[in-house]
Parts: structure tokens; C-alpha cells; sequence
């Protein structure tokens, strides 16, 4: 008897479910009304649910500039949480629409994996942490040491060919997780630890001694982490990036959050008028209206504003902008033209 | 004669306490901790062993702080009290996360949804585990699945009605043809019809009555639910249903006839040789290539019906085994009463099988529930690590560690507990032979 309720229900989910037709991206999230949004579980500053539920970081800040670009409305976005096994599967079966979960553009993941990475919303590269008393103020002095190491990630990889490139050994202690890994590296049972530079910084910054604990200034490893979208869709593909470039573009400009009314109406800027849509018709190039890229901004500020407010330096993580400046400011942030 | 009487106790000693050593708490201790020199060492270093995670985790669990923000906040309140150094646990992360490990992101102003949920499901399993309560209640237990996913999911009250109707047009099929057709064919109705009606009916008549009569709460989203309440909605669901299921498949598997049996079997083992991780990759990934695209089959209800298949192959081995301890007398009499099958199976066999089986099915459940953890590897947040994942991440509370585990470890123990005294209690009960 209970079965059959059970068969019911799964077959009147099935129906009212629907079969959407095959559309491109852009429609379909327009006529869903919601952007399904694939983020981390939880990485500290980059994605995270506060005490009501409310997503909020670095990586969260890219989602909301999008549904405020293609909706109209910020809020408009379902914030589904990845985990690094099936982030990928997620993003190529169509359960979400965008993956921006701060991973690693690499040659194999945007060809063999069938997706695009549109952009570069975060420079990472890796770094090792010891502690103070170990002595050691470099990572070519850690020769012999054990390293606890996230198990299944490109830092692992890394890890083992710069030992390698160094002539150095090492014994690795495998971890699962971060939380895991900062344990054992608390309880001594490594020397160093290492994982991207951006979660060491957020890890020490945690810790009850943060003074005794040292970061190495060699950064071993490229970890360029940004959005994906699945290949095929090069118009989706194209509002991910644009909507990036925007965000990175405001910076460059002096368009921020607080000003972005003014601007749109007085700057005599070209470029800020094309970009805030309030000369030429960009928008409409890839689907949206004039003014998507003032609403993506003003969403939660430029690029400069969502990097201080979500990690930077006057947060608890306090990174510095370092690769992550504009390129006038010698970092590799770049917008091509709007134009 | 007088003078030569023989010495006579006229009245009785009283009695005499039993040495020191052969009494109380001494004999005791004496049988049971120090009866040799193996037993006393051993004795001493468990003593030795307790006492040294007392002395390592009573000053923890002592600097207890429940009043805090962040965990630096912790770590300041702590140090203030006891001393710089000095080390303590920080259960303020629980006190603040508290909705989120029972609820998730289910939407705040809808948290009684599912706790009336919870206490109707209270009601609705009363009559199934005290058989002394009325046998009336058993109608609400069988409306209760329809009860409980509306007021989890919401939405039309009619998706849950129109479902439900499904049982009674079975029914009914059954009653028309049986006069007629015969049973076999009464039988295939009753599976037939309610099919048809849930693939091709049930969706129009929804519709229409919901046109008609609207009567719709607020809808809540499978990716909004979370910690126990997901839990809860993945391990009783799957502990309701595979019950029966496993009882069909293990009957399955002792069927003489061919295309059952081998079925059965195919099933329980292919099933019980995967691990339960892969069947949940499978449910969360392998199925969108197959589904056509935009198909929003509802994810907790994949991780269900796995979990459910699941659990029901174990199910099913643990009742063969009952099956297997009743002696073959047991069906000969049956059959000798004139029962048929499905009698026999119902009045005989399985109330003995089932009891036999008590332990065996308890355990299964028990793990059954603690594998609702695993949800956390399709992206679901389960209370244990997808939910203490997301508050590690806030910026607030990023380096706790044990004091979320502790905290959920404790709910889990306390249901799991409670699972094992009521087999007990069963068990006892249902004891009707005389060893």
C-alpha cells in the first residue's frame, strides 16, 4: 500500500516536472526566472550560507552580478552547492547554469571535460604554511619534511613535481578536506601544509596562534580559478564573460556601487557611457538590454568593491590584491575594450 | 534427670554478617575487576585509560562557551576566564547554527511545516509499533505519506490527493474484475489501473481540480532542505518502504517460480555487491544523461528510491534468514489448514519470520539512517558534514571542528539508541517460548 503512494508520487513528480524543449541558455533561464548558480559547498570568503541561509562571497558575487545582468534581479539565483567530484558532471548534465567554484582553468578540464572557462575572476597559485619554530623561511629548505596534502586535487600533482623539479623528497599525509588537513596540521602530524595561497591565508587567519604559523613566500603552482559554462552555448558563454569583464571594468573606471547613478547620467567618459549603457546599445549584441552591465555592478559593487568586502584585507582573511590588481596597478586583471 | 539436662539453645543466634570479602560491593568487585592477576591488570589500565581522556577532555567540555559570535569571540571569552592557553569548547557555533542543522535552508517562517510533519509521523508509526493503541489509527498511517509530502514540499494539496486516489481505483479495478476475470486478471488490474492513472490521469485531474477548488501552501524546494530535516525525510522514508519491499523480494527469492526468483535474486545481489555511494552518483548524475534535458526530477526523491532499493536488499537477506530458521512444519501446516499462499504467508509464516528477524532488520535500519550522511556527495546538506561544511565556511566559525561533530554524533547516538531499546522491547514482547 505505502509503495504504491511512493510509485504515485514519483510519477506525478515525473509529470508535473515537464519537458523542457532544447533552448539555449539565455531563454531558458529567462523563462525559468531563476539562474541555478553551481557554487562551493562552503570555502571561507569565497561561498558560504550565513546563520539564514543567505550565500555570500566572492565567488556568490559573480551570481548575483549575472542574474542581475540577464533578470534584472540580483536575488533571482538558485545557489546550488558543488562538491569537487561532481562539479563538473553538474555543470555538462544541465543541472546548473554556470559553475563558479573557484576552480582551476586548465587545458584538460576546458577540452577534454567539454566546458568553457570564460574568464579569470581569481589568480590563486600554490603555497605551503609551517610553523614558526620549524626555522624555515623558504620552501626549497623543506627538504625531508611531511606535508599534509588534500587528496584528488591538482595540488597534490603540483606538490609532488616541485619536489621533484627541486631534487627533494617528502612524505605526504592525506587529507580529505581542508578542515581536516588544518587538524592534523595543528596537531603536528605534518610539518607544512599546502593548498592554494588564498585558503592558506584564511586557514592561519583561523587558527587560535596565527603569529606562530608562517606562509612561505614561494607560490609553487598557476591556479587561475574562474567561471565555466558548457561548450556550445557561445552566447551564454559570452554574457558570463562580458558580465566578468564588466565588474573588472568598473574597477579600471572608478565605477562603483555608490556612484554608478551619477556616472551613468554625467560621465563624459566614453568608454563608462558604452559600459553603463547610456551610449551605443552593447547589451543587445548578446541578448540583454542596454543597461545589463550597470545593474551587474551594481548588484554588489565592481570588482575592487567585492574583493575588499568579501576577502580582503579588512576582512578576518585579509588577502592582499597582489596578481589580483588591475593591470595599471601592476596585477593582471585586464577588461578588453567595451566597444 | 533433672540436674543432667544436655545443653539447649532455647533461643536462635542472631545471624552474622558475611565476611567482608564475600559481600556487597568487595565480592563484587573482587569476581569481577581483580578475580585474577590478568583480570586486575587489566582492570588497572582500563581505569588508567578512562581516567586519562577524563583528565584530557573534562577541562574542554568544562570551558564550555555558548554565549559567542565567532570563534574568536570563543577563544577570547575562554582565554579571559581560565587563563591564556587554556582551551575549550565552543558550543556558541551550535547555538547560533542551531535552525540550520535542524532545518537547512528550509524557509524560516514554514519551520512548522515540518515540525507538524514530525509529530503527525509520531502518531502515524504509534499504531505500527504499539499494537495496543486503537486499529483505527492504521487509516491515518496510510494517508500519512500524503500528509507528510505536502506539508514538507507543499505546493496543491490535490498532487498528494490525486496520488493517493491511485490506491482505491486499484482497489476498486480489482473488485469490478475479480467477478469476471478471475483473480489473475483482478490482480493485473489492480497494478494496471492505478499505473495508468498515475502516468496519464493523474496530472490532468490534478489540474482540473486544483482549477476548480484551488488549495495550494507555499512551495518549498528539494534544495532548500537540509540537516536532520532531510535526514529525517531521506531515512524514514526509506526505512517505511523498504520494509515492504525487502519482505516481497525475500518471498521473491523463495519462489518456485523462475522468472520471480531470478529476478529477486538478480536484484538483492547486484544491489547489495554496489557500494551505496555509487547508487547515489548514479541518482545524481548518471540519470540527467538519460532524462531529457530540462527534466527537474526531484533529487531527494532519486536519493530516496536508491536508498530505499538499497536498504531493501538488506532487508531482504536478513527475513530470508528468518524464512530459513522456521521448521519446514511450519509451511506444511499452513498448508494442511487449507490456507493459501498469500494466507499462509501472512498468518504463518511471516509474523514467526519477522520476529525472528527483529534484530536483523533493527540493524539495518539503524545503518539505513546513519547512511542518510551520505547525501552529503550528491551536493545534499546533511546535518553531519554538508551542513557543518557550510558554517566552517563563514568566515565567523572557520576553524571549529569537533564541537560540530560531537553535536550531531550525540543526535545520531540518541536515535540510533533508541531504534535498538524499542527492537528490545519488541523482541521481549513477541518472546513467546519458554528457553
Amino acid at each position: 500500500m505505502k509503495k504504491s503512494v511512493f510509485l504515485g508520487t514519483l510519477a506525478a513528480t515525473t509529470l508535473f516536472a515537464g519537458i523542457a524543449a532544447a533552448q539555449s541558455t539565455l531563454e531558458t533561464v529567462k523563462a525559468r526566472g531563476e539562474l541555478n548558480c553551481g557554487v562551493n559547498t562552503g570555502l571561507v570568503g569565497f561561498a558560504a550560507p550565513d546563520a539564514n541561509g543567505n550565500w555570500q562571497g566572492f565567488d556568490v558575487a559573480v551570481c548575483k552580478a549575472v542574474a542581475a545582468a540577464v533578470l534584472g534581479d540580483a536575488s533571482k539565483v538558485v545557489y546550488i552547492p558543488t562538491t569537487s567530484a561532481d562539479r563538473f558532471e553538474q555543470l555538462t548534465s544541465g543541472k546548473i547554469d554556470f559553475l563558479v567554484r573557484n576552480s582551476t582553468w586548465t587545458y584538460s578540464r576546458d577540452n577534454d571535460l567539454k566546458m568553457d572557462f570564460v574568464g579569470v575572476n581569481y589568480y590563486d597559485g600554490q603555497g605551503f604554511m609551517v610553523r614558526k619554530d620549524l626555522g624555515v623561511s623558504s620552501a626549497k629548505e623543506l627538504d625531508g619534511a611531511t606535508v599534509c596534502i588534500q587528496t584528488g586535487t591538482t595540488t597534490e600533482l603540483n606538490l609532488a613535481d616541485y619536489f621533484k623539479a627541486n631534487n627533494m623528497t617528502y612524505t605526504a599525509v592525506p587529507v580529505e578536506t581542508n578542515a581536516e588537513g588544518e587538524q592534523q596540521y595543528i596537531a603536528g602530524a605534518c610539518d607544512a601544509y599546502t593548498t592554494d595561497a588564498s585558503g592558506l591565508a584564511a586557514t592561519r587567519a583561523a587558527f587560535a596562534d596565527p603569529e606562530n604559523h608562517i606562509i612561505l613566500p614561494e607560490i609553487i603552482s598557476k591556479e587561475p580559478l574562474g567561471p565555466a559554462v558548457r561548450h556550445g552555448d557561445n552566447q551564454w558563454g559570452d554574457i558570463i564573460r562580458w558580465t566578468l569583464n564588466a565588474l573588472i571594468a568598473a574597477e579600471e573606471y572608478g565605477v562603483t556601487s555608490a556612484n554608478i547613478d551619477e556616472l551613468a547620467t554625467s560621465s563624459q567618459n566614453p568608454e563608462v557611457q558604452r559600459l553603463l549603457g547610456s551610449s551605443d546599445d552593447l547589451g543587445a549584441m548578446m541578448g540583454l538590454d542596454k543597461e545589463w552591465a550597470k545593474r551587474a555592478i551594481k548588484a554588489s559593487g565592481n570588482y575592487g568593491e567585492i574583493f575588499e568586502a568579501t576577502i580582503g584585507s579588512a576582512t578576518p582573511i585579509g588577502l592582499a590584491r597582489g596578481l589580483n590588481a588591475q593591470w595599471t596597478q601592476g596585477g593582471l586583471l585586464y577588461a578588453p575594450p567595451f566597444r | 534427670m533433672s540436674n543432667s539436662s544436655a545443653f539447649v539453645r532455647t533461643e536462635m543466634l542472631p545471624p552474622m554478617a558475611p565476611p567482608v570479602s564475600q559481600a556487597g560491593a568487595v565480592k563484587w568487585l573482587r569476581e569481577n575487576l581483580f578475580s585474577g592477576p590478568l583480570n586486575t591488570i587489566l582492570t588497572l589500565l582500563g581505569v588508567g585509560a578512562v581516567a586519562l581522556l577524563f583528565w584530557e577532555f573534562a577541562p574542554w567540555f568544562w570551558r564550555s562557551v555558548w554565549n559567542a559570535n565567532s570563534l574568536t569571540e570563543c577563544r577570547q571569552i575562554i582565554e579571559e576566564r581560565y587563563g591564556a592557553g587554556a582551551t575549550g569548547a565552543c558550543w556558541a557555533v551550535i547555538k547560533e547554527r542551531w535552525p540550520q542543522y535542524l532545518f537547512g535552508f528550509y524557509p524560516s517562517h514554514l519551520y512548522w511545516r515540518p515540525v507538524l510533519a514530525f509529530a503527525l509521523m509520531c502518531v502515524a508509526v504509534a499504531p505500527v509499533l504499539y499494537p495496543q493503541l486503537p486499529k483505527k489509527m492504521m487509516w491515518f498511517t496510510l494517508i500519512y505519506p500524503a500528509i507528510g509530502f505536502w506539508l514538507l514540499w507543499g505546493g496543491s494539496i490535490w498532487v498528494p490527493v490525486v496520488a493517493l486516489a491511485g490506491l482505491p481505483i486499484g482497489y476498486l479495478a480489482a473488485r469490478i474484475i475479480l467477478p469476471i476475470g478471475g483473480a489473475i486478471l483482478a490482480t493485473i488490474a489492480a497494478i494496471v489501473v492505478p499505473v495508468v492513472w498515475w502516468l496519464f490521469l493523474a496530472l490532468p485531474v490534478e489540474l482540473a481540480l486544483e482549477a476548480m477548488i484551488p488549495a495550494s501552501i507555499e512551495q518549498v524546494r528539494s534544495r532548500e532542505f537540509g540537516g536532520f530535516v532531510l535526514a529525517f525525510t531521506i531515512g524514514f522514508t526509506a526505512i517505511a518502504f523498504s520494509l515492504p519491499l525487502g519482505i516481497l523480494l525475500a518471498l521473491g527469492r523463495q519462489s518456485d517460480m523462475f522468472i520471480v526468483n531470478k529476478l529477486s535474486v538478480g536484484f538483492i545481489e547486484f544491489i547489495r555487491g554496489v557500494p551505496l555511494i555509487t547508487l547515489l552518483f548514479t541518482a545524481s548524475l548518471l540519470l540527467n544523461y538519460f532524462l531529457p534535458p530540462g527534466t527537474d526530477f526531484d533529487i531527494i526523491l532519486r536519493v530516496i528510491i536508491m536508498v530505499t532499493l538499497f536498504a531493501a536488499a538488506y532487508i531482504a537477506e536478513v527475513i530470508r534468514g528468518g524464512l530459513a530458521a522456521l521448521p519446514k512444519g511450519q509451511y506444511e501446516a499452513a498448508a494442511s489448514l487449507g490456507l493459501d499462499y498469500w494466507k499462509a504467508t501472512r498468518l504463518i509464516i511471516m509474523p514467526q519470520a519477522l520476529k525472528i528477524s527483529i534484530p536483523g532488520i533493527v540493524s539495518t535500519f539503524i545503518g539505513l539512517f546513519k547512511d542518510t550522511t551520505l547525501v552529503v556527495f550528491v551536493g545534499l546538506l546533511d546535518p553531519l558534514k554538508g551542513i557543518t561544511d557550510a558554517v566552517r565556511a563563514s568566515t565567523d566559525w572557520k576553524g571549529v571542528y569537533w564541537e560540530p561533530y560531537i553535536f550531531v554524533g550525540t543526535i545520531f547516538f540518541f536515535i540510533c539508541f533508541g531504534m535498538s531499546r524499542y527492537s528490545m522491547y519488541l523482541e521481549r514482547k513477541l518472546k513467546t517460548d519458554h528457553r
